[in-house]
């Protein structure tokens, strides 16, 4: 096996066998990414849809589909990944750790995210794509005609599958494979942002899950959880998909309060203010925020004491996110500040975020949400929090972190126009809508009459996303133009104060020559300032053990993309789909066998074929 | 010391199945993961309660429970929790052949427990009581089934665990994989002990 290794191709075969956290984490980023765009030609439809009254551009079930699929795809396949692309391409170097804790694992989970987000699309070719929204409440969902709420279901059934193994990959990672010294609470922000959500992900998506096999069995096998003429119940529907759909906001902004925290702090050339409150903020966000679930079903009737309980807890919640928000303005406060446009997004996420979170607590009053609920107020505040918070922290990130992952810098010219193009664009598509919804615009309508005053308002907002096109046009054309014309940077190309900044240019397969000593929060800026080269290393240049590569995760999965399409077809395809549930399921539990049976040790990279000594990141 | 090798009395260490990283990483990851599972199972447990008596149109929980056949269920499963456990503690002192004997007795009363399951359900149907006779049936076979789903992949991992193992001693690569199996059955049972109190024993006087 290490002869194969030896001879590391960047082939196709290379790709869909590996293991290597680095890969897997371009792998998220380029299928997410190609998600995020269908995601957003999605959202470019609805506005163009809206922009006067009374249009006939996308009108009834296909704008339904539109709608759920925008909102679905934005969630699950665009939003989950990107942020396990760069929990993937950077965790495992700041913490100091070669690989990750379970590399097959990690292979698995990107196999089962990307075939599910394939399946639930091929939704569009097959009949018609979901239609009862990205929450899918009973019984809208269970009495949908077609088969777009099959592939809904078992699409992101496999999917989450994949993220829930990600995320307890992660936690493994996260609490085992820390560098010596590397202690909790020397850990860089992201990181530990990363270990909050792997925990959320870890107690959040199970209930997801039997909530997908409830609606599942209630479609394909006539079951009754759901259905109030045979003694179901469809609020509880409600109940589970909320207990995971409220921790799942946490699971997405948590990792984007990672990332902002370590671009200010990089770009202030300072460290990052009340660390130790920034990390109790994360844990304390984390734990509350599955007590708050009920906050989405006010007016399903509760009761003013459950209301009133959910209602306070949710406030709550701006406490913690406050502590963060002071925690970064004081981080800037007197730094030497480069307004590099990681820096940028960075600064222009703290207001934008700022204001989803008021809306957040205005929402939160239990009483005045009989009056926003299902308006556009609530798409302005949600749109606010997911796209001015997660997607600004995002595009932060990727500028920030993209000579890590690719070796070249992307260009800052390019970099300051897409970010004023997309977020004046988002401000403008989404401040309209708070007014929208005051004034009374329900969500999800796909028209509204003439002589309401909704017009102008609609129309400023699809001019806004016009430009927050631009924005992402010019993202796109930025990753080409680096990938053409862009030269190597070094392995430190920001003046970075943690590990991932310690390698050189490209990271070798094996990250660290020898693992780090860790000194101290900031591990490499504390080496910088005692005037050393590089990070002091924790062992001597020994052989490195490796995992092996296997293309058993992408036969699995592909195996149960198989089945999702059986169990999809079940009441229509007759033998054929039974087939497919056999044969599909047989080749998951084929592999997994394979799995158990065949040992598997890993290789070992000799001392001999590795460099004399660590030459850093050329600091 | 490779982790292939078969591990002698002299150089047996402590904790076998923890004794190497990828024997850590395995023993948290595992204890997550049924962590996770918790909430899957506590999911199903909170459906069920809130469905038990929508019965829709199928025989009431109380009329069609038996609870002498469940109890025997329970005392095969609870016993086989206990012959796991006596599995792990040979583990520990690497008397392979023991381990491998009790292993044995684990998978007969998994499958003794199976066996009941399937008869109980088919005695069920022809009761009328369904997956589709209502809202309660639902909820009782997706619950019960979810567990026994587990205990049937438990049987066919330690199968697999037993056969590909025969014949080799404890090595410091194949002690997690048995020592996780204990893990996952002791999970099991646990579950078994809430789905008999509160499926069975409250069905037949709530």
């Amino acid at each position: 096996m290490s002869n194969a290794h030896a001879a590391n191709k960047s082939s196709l075969w290379d790709w869909l066998t590996t293991v290597d956290h680095k890969k897997i984490g371009i792998l998220y980023l380029i299928s997410g990414g190609f998600f995020f765009l269908i995601g957003g030609l999605e959202a470019l439809l609805i506005r163009i849809q809206l922009m006067k009254p009374e249009n006939t551009f996308l009108t009834g079930d296909l704008y339904n589909q539109v709608l759920t699929m925008h909102g679905t795809t934005m969630i699950f396949l665009a939003a989950m990944p990107i942020i396990f692309a760069f929990m993937n391409a950077v965790v495992p170097l700041q913490i100091g750790a070669r690989d990750v804790a379970f590399p097959f694992l990690n292979s698995l989970g990107f196999w089962l995210f990307f075939f599910g987000g394939v399946l639930l699309n091929l939704s569009w070719f097959l009949g018609g794509a979901p239609d009862a929204g990205w929450t899918a409440y009973a019984p809208l969902s269970t009495t949908s005609s077609g088969s777009g709420l099959d592939f809904y279901v078992l699409g992101l059934q496999i999917a989450g599958a994949g993220t829930l193994i990600g995320g307890i990959n992660f936690l493994v990672t996260i609490i085992n494979m820390r560098a010596p010294g590397m202690t909790f609470m020397r850990m860089p922000l992201f990181t530990w942002t990363a270990f909050i959500t792997s925990g959320l992900i870890l107690f959040a998506f199970p209930a997801l899950t039997i909530g997908f096999f409830l609606l599942m069995f209630d479609r394909v096998f006539e079951a009754n959880f759901f259905d109030a003429s045979m003694g179901g119940n469809p609020i509880i529907w409600e109940h589970i998909f909320w207990i995971f759909g409220h921790p799942e906001v946490y699971i997405l902004i948590l990792p984007a309060f990672g990332i902002i925290s370590e671009v200010v702090s990089t770009f202030s050339k300072k460290r990052l203010f009340g660390y130790s409150a920034m990390v109790f903020a994360t844990v304390l966000i984390g734990f509350l925020g599955f007590m708050v679930w009920a906050h989405h079903m006010f007016t399903v009737g509760l009761g003013p004491v459950a209301n009133s309980i959910f209602a306070v807890a949710t406030m709550a919640i701006a406490i913690p996110t406050g502590v963060k928000i002071f925690n970064w303005v004081f981080t800037l406060w007197g730094g030497q500040i480069r307004f590099t446009t990681a820096n940028l997004f960075a600064v222009g996420f703290i207001p934008t975020f700022v204001m989803g979170g008021v809306t957040g607590v205005m929402l939160a009053a239990a009483p005045a949400d009989y009056q926003y609920h299902d308006s556009y107020f609530v798409v302005a505040h949600f749109h606010y929090v997911i796209v001015g918070g997660l997607v600004l922290g995002l595009f932060a990130g990727l500028y920030y972190w993209y000579p890590r992952m690719f070796g070249k810098m992307l260009n800052e010219t390019i970099g300051k126009w897409n970010f004023w193009t997309f977020f004046i664009g988002f401000h403008l598509t989404f401040f309209p809508q708070h007014f929208l919804g005051l004034m009374g615009m329900p969500r999800r309508y796909f028209t509204y009459p003439e002589g309401f005053g909704l017009g102008s308002m609609n129309f400023i907002s699809t001019i806004g996303a016009f430009f927050m096109t631009i924005g992402t046009i010019l993202f796109v054309y930025n990753i080409i133009i680096t990938h053409a014309k862009g030269k190597m940077v070094s392995g430190d190309p920001w003046d970075g104060r943690t590990l991932e900044w310690a390698i050189p240019n490209p990271t070798p397969h094996y990250n660290f020559l020898q693992t780090p000593l860790v000194r101290g929060l900031d591990a490499l800026w504390i080496e910088k300032m005692a005037g050393n080269k590089k990070m002091t290393p924790a062992e001597p240049v020994g052989d490195i053990h490796m995992p092996n590569n296997s293309i058993l995760p992408f036969i699995m999965s592909l195996g149960f993309f198989i089945a999702g399409f059986g169990f999809i077809y079940f009441n229509k395809g007759g033998a054929l789909a039974l087939v497919a549930i056999i044969v599909g399921l047989g080749i998951g539990l084929v592999c997994m066998f394979l799995r158990s049976w065949i040992d598997d040790h890993g290789y070992h990279i000799h001392k001999k074929d590795l460099p004399k000594e660590d030459k850093g990141a050329d600091l | 010391m490779n982790v292939g090798e078969r591990l002698t009395d002299q150089n047996f260490p402590e904790s076998p199945e923890k004794a190497t990283l990828e024997g850590k990483n395995k023993f948290l990851g595992f204890w997550l993961f049924l962590g996770g599972e918790t909430v899957l199972f506590a999911t199903l447990f909170g459906t069920y309660l809130g469905l038990r008596n929508s019965f829709g149109k199928g025989p009431e929980a109380s009329e069609i429970f038996q609870l002498p056949m469940v109890f025997a269920a329970t005392i095969i499963l609870l016993t086989s929790s206990l012959t796991s456990v006596y599995a792990v503690l040979a583990l520990k002192e690497n008397r392979v052949k023991a381990m491998r004997g009790w292993l044995f007795v684990t998978l007969l009363l998994g499958l003794s427990f199976l066996g009941l399951e399937i008869y109980e359900f088919i005695h069920y149907v022809h009761e009328g009581h369904t997956f589709t006779s209502g809202a309660f049936g639902s909820a009782f076979y997706t619950l019960v089934g979810f567990h026994g789903g587990h205990v049937l992949f438990g049987c066919l991992w330690l199968s697999t665990l037993l056969i590909r193992n025969s014949g080799r001693g404890l090595t410091l690569y194949n002690s997690p994989k048995y020592y996780l199996f204990a893990l996952y059955w002791h999970f099991v049972d646990v579950v078994w002990v809430f789905i008999f109190t509160v499926v069975y024993l409250l069905g037949k006087v709530g």
